[in-house]
């Protein structure tokens, strides 16, 4: 079934720079997409289109296309690139906040309690939830942000260079737990990152965007088990897509230097 | 506590007081050594003296000036905080009605105190007027900007989770402009007492509703100049205890989450 359709979007701003070029991506249940490029590719813009935080300039966003998806497999979650919690709740409050904000059918107070205790379980923040944001390490503030996107039980989890400002052990850590999560909860991910190494790691498929205007110039499956481990970081199938994607990106890059030549 | 906490609390309070009383024995040995009348400058124990012995006029006439201030205060926190909320409804009712609060705040009280005494009968309600006035624009100013000053990511999730008009208000513009509304009302504590005591020097009223300023003119003309520094110093301790309390207030309301009001090591 298919969850995200973006089909031949592109993005002109007011200011009329071009950020997506004719985009097309298909994301089906149960995947785990990653799109991967450059910074300022457009990728942002793409998934914030997916979230219908802006809307394409031409061409057309479609979630869950299939209209006998029911209602409650249409939850959309997003995590943005910094944690963006309220400085002023504490955790518990913080995860809760969609709740608070009004899904009519998880407004049952005991419920939604118990939901939260479970995904606050869920990353590993039982003992934080009475802490401010101010008072957790960056890694801990972007799990409260992942447990306040997966208390609504998300089907599609949108996620914009998550652990981009997290230290490289953090990082590591956070996509060990992130695999985790997507495997046990059946979660739909699209995911998007500028680090060709996170790409591999998680994904089930990756796509590859050129430099601005953005373009998807590769697609490519990584059909490796789930949920991986640090031992697939220093396989042989981890380097060899690494550096097929890598030299997909570099030639991406080299025509846009000579495009942009004399 | 730790041995850094104590050094950082005693250079806070202890530093300044010191320096006051320093000050204030120089003050005192520079009068007495060169005998200096005291109708040109009173030596402070002469105004200590002087606090002790009209203190029953001094402190109605504190409590009279104390009302004012407090009450404009009051009305300056309420009328602010209404025209803030209402900015922000519409960047057209903004852009029509700020020019005017920036008006009225360029424009020095000394200026139309005698137009509102005129206007307005109970000179006591008029003197109120004034010191609103001047006390009013921190917090338009600081509240609209607060409000306004939301982080683009929360917002953004606001909108995802499909907030309505007023959940968005109440969870999120309304604790985000509480650190510019509460540094907007440390000085607005501090402007309605200079608009308080500035209006009644403007209306020069007499009577037995008469504040702190009265007392200055009165004890000027009358070259009474201890009594004139005494009802100057209580002006001022006044003047610092309200700063202190609108500290107080934000520190209570943010010391948990707040940067501004954030200890060392928490």
């Amino acid at each position: 079934m298919t969850a995200i359709d973006i089909a031949a979007a592109e993005k002109v701003f007011p200011n009329g720079v071009r950020a997506l070029d004719r985009v097309t991506v298909v994301v089906r249940e149960r995947e785990f997409a990653t799109i991967v490029g450059p910074s300022g590719c457009g990728k942002s813009t793409l998934l914030r289109m997916a979230a219908g935080l802006t809307a394409p300039s031409t061409g057309c966003v479609r979630l869950w296309p299939d209209t006998s998806v029911s209602a409650s497999r249409r939850r959309l979650a997003f995590v943005f690139q910094s944690a963006t919690l309220m400085a002023w709740a504490d955790v518990e409050r913080n995860v809760r906040l969609p709740l608070d904000l009004g899904h009519a059918d998880m407004t049952d107070a005991a419920h939604a309690s118990e939901r939260v205790g479970r995904t606050l379980a869920l990353v590993g923040l039982t003992d934080f939830r009475r802490a401010y944001p101010r008072e957790l390490s960056g890694g801990m503030q972007m799990r409260a942000s992942i447990a306040r996107a997966l208390v609504t039980e998300p089907s599609l989890l949108l996620m914009d260079e998550p652990f981009g400002a997290l230290d490289e052990i953090t990082r590591a850590r956070l996509d060990r737990e992130l695999s985790d999560l997507w495997a046990r909860e059946a979660l739909t991910i699209l995911f998007v990152t500028h680090s060709i190494y996170e790409a591999v790691f998680l994904s089930t498929r990756v796509f590859v965007m050129s430099p601005r205007p953005g373009r998807i110039i590769g697609e490519v499956a990584i059909d490796e088990p789930h949920p991986r481990t640090d031992a697939f970081r220093v396989s042989a199938a981890f380097a060899e897509h690494c550096a097929g994607l890598s030299a997909m990106l570099a030639s991406a890059m080299e025509d846009e230097i000579e495009g942009a030549g004399p | 506590m730790t041995g850094y906490r104590l050094r950082s609390i005693a250079l806070r309070y202890g530093a300044p007081f010191a320096l006051g009383v320093a000050l204030l024995g120089a003050w005192q040995a520079v009068v007495t050594a060169y005998d200096v009348p005291s109708y040109l400058v009173p030596s402070p124990l002469a105004v200590l003296d002087t606090l002790r012995r009209d203190w029953t006029l001094l402190w109605h006439s504190l409590m009279f000036t104390l009302a004012v201030t407090l009450l404009a205060l009051v009305l300056a926190i309420v009328i602010g905080l209404a025209s803030a909320f209402l900015f922000v409804q519409s960047r057209v009712i903004e852009a029509s009605l700020f020019p005017y609060a920036v008006l009225l705040q360029v424009t020095p009280i000394v200026a139309i105190a005698p137009l509102i005494i005129i206007w307005v009968r109970d000179t006591t309600v008029a003197l109120v007027i004034c010191a609103t006035i001047v006390a009013l624009f921190p917090i338009v100013s600081n509240t609209t900007l607060g409000l306004r000053s939301v982080d683009p990511g929360l917002s953004d999730l606001f909108r995802m989770y499909r907030a309505g008009r007023w959940q968005t208000l109440v969870r999120l513009r309304v604790p985000s402009a509480l650190p510019y509304f509460f540094a907007g009302l440390r000085v607005s504590a501090g402007l309605a007492l200079i608009g308080a005591v500035v209006a009644e020097f403007v209306a020069g009223t007499g009577g037995t509703a008469s504040g702190l300023a009265y007392q200055i003119l009165l004890s000027g003309l009358q070259l009474n100049i201890p009594r004139l520094f005494a009802a100057l110093f209580l002006i001022a301790v006044t003047g610092i205890v309200l700063s202190l309390l609108a500290a107080l207030a934000a520190r209570l309301a943010l010391r948990r989450w707040h940067e501004s009001e954030l200890r060392e090591g928490h």
